[in-house]
């Protein structure tokens, strides 16, 4: 194997890594939040204290925030190995579209043909902005 | 941070100085704000609703980058700004949750659980008994 074929499949693993934690921590969060209920009736019913206490004793909130945590540091050791126009376009627009395909198989979100139209005129319009 | 002296792993102790720069410490509170919202949002909203909606922050950076900073947007910038509203329109059409699905229930089910509403609420009148509008 070349070195520029290691680099280019380096570049794609800590990339993938990034997408991948970030794609979990987003899941499990939203997975915490929905089992928790609506946070603005639970501050109307017990107040903000209720509220963020019901959000901090929830384990999996707090595995949502340790896959983002990661996906945070696999960003920066990316961007200490790769350029910041390759890899925060690609991050970033990456990461919508595999949200989309997790919240349609996790949480059996309906991700109609709206939904599909979304995510890709973002992801495209973020590459763009990014690039 | 750019306006901070070089900061070393030798000297962590500038590091935490520098979360009480003002400037510092007020994106640190906004951030904060931001990660509240966005929890309150998905406490109510699917992930596939939130996300891209959430998205349009690019756009309010972009214009800020424009107006205030006076940088350069370039036509493809432009465009992705263009991209980026029409999928945030797109998807706010949509509905904010997914429903869950309903539980398949026989006629006579169906029936029941209609006689037990109208018992429940003698006042309420089904679509099919309201006169039509003059």
């Amino acid at each position: 194997m070349t070195t520029s074929t290691q680099s280019v499949w380096s570049a794609v693993a800590m990339i993938a890594c990034v997408v991948i934690c970030s794609t979990i921590g987003e899941v499990l969060t939203a997975a915490a939040m929905k089992s928790i209920g609506d946070l603005d009736d639970i501050r109307a019913h017990s107040g903000l204290k209720g509220a963020i206490r019901a959000v901090v004793t929830c384990p999996l909130f707090f595995a949502g925030v340790g896959f983002l945590a990661l996906a945070f540091f696999s960003l920066l050791f990316a961007l200490n190995h790769l350029n910041l126009s390759l890899v925060a376009p690609a991050c970033a627009s990456l990461t919508l579209v595999t949200n989309a395909v997790a919240g349609k198989i996790f949480l059996k979100e309906n991700v109609d043909r709206r939904r599909w139209t979304a995510a890709v005129l973002v992801c495209i319009g973020v590459y763009l902005l990014a690039h | 941070m750019n306006t901070l002296p070089p900061i070393s792993l030798a000297h962590p102790a500038t590091l935490v100085a520098a979360v009480f720069t003002p400037w510092i410490a007020l994106g640190i509170a906004l951030l904060i704000g931001f990660f509240a919202s966005y929890l309150t949002a998905l406490s109510w909203a699917d992930l596939t609703f939130v996300l891209p909606a959430t998205a349009f922050g690019n756009v309010i950076v972009a214009l800020f980058a424009r107006f205030w900073l006076h940088e350069a947007i370039s036509l493809e910038r432009w465009a992705g700004i263009a991209l980026i509203t029409i999928g945030v329109g797109f998807v706010a059409q949509g509905p904010a949750l997914t429903e869950q699905p309903a539980v398949e229930l026989s006629s006579d089910e169906s029936r029941a659980i209609a006689a037990s509403r109208r018992v429940e609420d003698p006042d309420a009148v089904s679509l099919t008994e309201k006169e039509p509008v003059q």
